[in-house]
């Protein structure tokens, strides 16, 4: 319980001291210092399992460490790269886009990383949330401190994808709040027996006394709702505005971390539909989201004329594979939780060296931007590689989880989602190639420095990090990690 | 007719007003007398709502929706120099009628979800759902941004509504959603100062530079 306190106190007490410090450097290093202890402490999770106490509100389960864990490295990374992105754009140094130089004074940069800290801190009560009302509340101040974030570079279309996210996520998150009402109805007891708590582990236990019909009207509510803010086509129309708008640092952020939290939230109520002999039902439900949000990503992919944007409908494919494969059940489960780590862990990569990239070519045009290898040696070789780890080519380890929910419909005997599948990440791989390798070839544009530029650790090490992370996992998964993501599978297959 | 249903139907008379309103003025008006009217159905429906959780929960609610949030959108309209829609993606008549519509509907669909346990009022269930579809027609209708948050009010106002009179939630919990919403509907304040400030109006159509 102390770690479980420790871990939401670190990053909150950081984040209200950052709006305080004034001096730069101070905050930057206390940004990555307060990263760093929430990744230790994250550690020591593992070590100590915190499991939630019967009637608990907070502890750590399966799928709570996983996910906490995601965020804790992706944050880590965001961190350290952050100080370097904002000693970059401080003022009186040159900025992209940017007409309005007044409104970068230091107060922002208080502002920014107070935000981000204060970003960790409701990730992390998500993810350690066992009530679903605490649960909903973390969930919506999610959306509150990133919002700030997405309008780092104040100019009209940051502002406009903040607003959009603000309201469309809003809107998710309120018909998330009546699916939480749905369920607590289907909870109530009749004729003076006592109401089942909240808890996820009491409504577990007691799911074969729920409500049907309210129980699963809840659940099309946790999925509309949660979906939204998870980035499910087609209630998806933020993310790509919000993702390509905002900072590099945060899309990874956003794209890594947030969007899992969401899917975390819908996989409680998917849980509780388990143990209460619906499984069928919300699985369904599940596929067809996850296959539809496949299908409109791959349409935007084509052709797109952004890469950061190219990235984000990437996002909506691979949260559609994470649906999917939590539709199929069986081994689909394991797959879906192993590939929300490979996603995140790649996706953050993407990102971050798009930040490289934008910070050098200030255009987010694909074909604007040529012969990346040779300018910038490092993040070109880490972009194509991470162009070949989002589309689950070996030996990285999206290329063992999709493989996994692959064999999960196999299992299932669902061909024909099997086959649809299959092609749609067959669409994807090329549209992403063709802006890809268009990008990482090519003569240099004619005003590039011409030689290869030096680039600076803080840029390129955390990208560096997570695409050795992913790397690993595709080559060996470690046994405390299998065990817990078996752990996890079986969880939110509804079984206590 | 009992008092809860006054104030039902008084919440039903509220939705219908905010569709039929063209002034943004007494649209937040009307979504500030809600507000207060959700207050008393605290205090009246609910196993509740005579204790000091209960009346807290209906001062705090009512502070917080019938007074805090109108007096920052007044100050918002002042800032924005708006008076009223123009032009709204659907016309006020037809707005009134949709607002019927969804009655109908709420209605049909209170119909097919039997209640656990009796709630205070037949209207409760009703009257959220209507309440809830006013709200998302409001935001997906409206083109001034403080339009659209009125919209989301009236949205969280239903939904508030069917919990209050079903769900004895933990008082920690409503009064996080409180928080939350409170400061969300604070944050789409301080960026719709910024859309003013950067385009001179807030007409959400300007937001359209974003697509693919």
């Amino acid at each position: 319980m102390a770690l479980v306190l420790a871990l939401l106190l670190v990053p909150t007490v950081a984040g209200a001291a950052a709006f305080f410090i004034l001096d730069n450097r101070v905050r930057r290093a206390l940004l990555v210092a307060a990263a760093a202890v929430h990744l230790l402490l994250t550690g020591w999770a593992w070590h100590a399992r915190p499991e939630p106490a019967t009637g608990s509100w907070l502890g750590i389960d399966a799928p709570g460490l996983i996910f906490l864990s995601i965020t804790s490295v992706l944050f880590l990374a965001a961190a350290v790269y952050a100080a370097g992105y904002l000693a970059r754009e401080a003022p009186g140094r040159q900025r992209d886009d940017i007409e309005e130089g007044a409104f970068f004074s230091n107060a922002p940069e208080a502002t920014f990383t107070g935000g981000l800290l204060l970003f960790l801190a409701s990730m992390t009560l998500i993810h350690v949330s066992q009530h679903l009302g605490l649960m909903w509340v973390a969930v919506e101040a999610t959306t509150i401190t990133s919002a700030s974030l997405i309008y780092f570079h104040r100019h009209h279309r940051s502002l406009e994808a903040a607003w959009k996210y603000l309201m469309i996520c809003s809107v998710g998150i309120a018909l998330a709040l009546l699916g939480n009402f749905f369920l607590a109805v289907a909870a109530s007891g009749a004729h003076g027996e006592a109401d089942v708590p909240m808890i996820v582990s009491s409504l577990v236990e007691k799911a074969g006394g729920l409500h049907t019909p309210w129980l699963k009207a809840a659940f099309i509510f946790f999925l509309v709702g949660y979906g939204t803010k998870m980035g499910l086509a087609p209630m998806h129309t933020w993310l790509p505005d919000a993702h390509s708008e905002s900072p590099s640092l945060v899309s990874a952020l956003l794209s890594g971390a947030l969007l899992n939290g969401s899917f975390l939230a819908i996989l409680r109520a998917h849980q509780i539909c388990g143990a209460a002999g619906h499984a069928e039902y919300s699985q369904r439900l599940l596929l067809g989201f996850g296959l539809v949000s496949m299908a409109t990503a791959a349409v935007f992919v084509l052709g797109q004329a952004d890469y950061k944007r190219l990235l984000a409908y990437s996002s909506v494919e691979h949260m559609g594979i994470l649906a999917l494969g939590v539709g199929l059940g069986g081994a689909g489960r394991f797959g879906a939780m192993f590939h929300a780590i490979n996603h995140s862990l790649t996706k953050a990569m993407l990102f971050l060296v798009a930040g490289n990239i934008l910070a050098l070519y200030k255009t987010r045009t694909p074909s604007a931007v040529k012969g990346l290898v040779r300018v910038l040696p490092v993040s070109g070789v880490l972009w194509v590689l991470g162009f070949l780890s989002i589309t689950g080519s070996p030996p990285f380890g999206t290329f063992l989880s999709e493989f996994t929910i692959l064999k999960a419909a196999l299992d299932e005997g669902s061909w024909l989602v099997a086959i649809v599948y299959l092609l749609l990440l067959a669409v994807i791989f090329v549209g992403m190639a063709t802006v890809i390798f268009g990008m990482a070839q090519g003569a240099l544009p004619k005003d590039s420095p011409g030689q290869r530029l030096r680039e600076p650790w803080l840029a390129i090490a955390p990208p560096i990090l997570l695409g050795a992370l992913v790397t690993v996992l595709g080559v060996h998964v470690p046994d405390a990690l299998d065990a817990t993501l078996r752990e996890a599978a079986r969880i939110i297959g509804g079984s206590s | 007719m009992g008092f809860i249903e006054i104030l039902l139907v008084l919440v039903i008379v509220t939705d219908l007003a905010l569709l039929g309103a063209s002034r943004i003025n007494s649209c937040i008006r009307f979504a500030a007398a809600q507000g207060i009217l959700l207050g008393v159905l605290t205090l009246v429906s609910g196993a509740e709502g005579h204790t000091l959780r209960g009346i807290a929960l209906a001062i705090v609610s009512a502070g917080v929706k019938g007074v805090l949030f109108p007096a920052l959108m007044t100050r918002a309209i002042r800032e924005a120099r708006v008076r009223r829609e123009i032009e709204p993606v659907v016309g006020y008549t037809t707005s009134v009628l949709v607002g019927v519509a969804s009655l109908a509907v709420s209605l049909w669909i209170s119909s097919r979800l039997p209640l656990v346990r009796p709630a205070a009022s037949t209207l409760v269930v009703p009257t959220a759902f209507t309440t809830i579809l006013v709200g998302l027609f409001l935001i997906l209708s409206r083109k001034k941004a403080l339009n659209q948050v009125t919209g989301y009010l009236v949205l969280e106002n239903g939904i508030y509504s069917f919990g209050v009179a079903l769900v004895e939630a933990p008082f920690l919990v409503e009064l996080g959603v409180l928080l939350d919403v409170f400061v969300a509907v604070f944050v789409m304040g301080i960026t719709i100062f910024h859309i003013n400030r950067t385009f001179d109006r807030i007409d959400t159509d300007l937001l359209s530079s974003l697509k693919d």
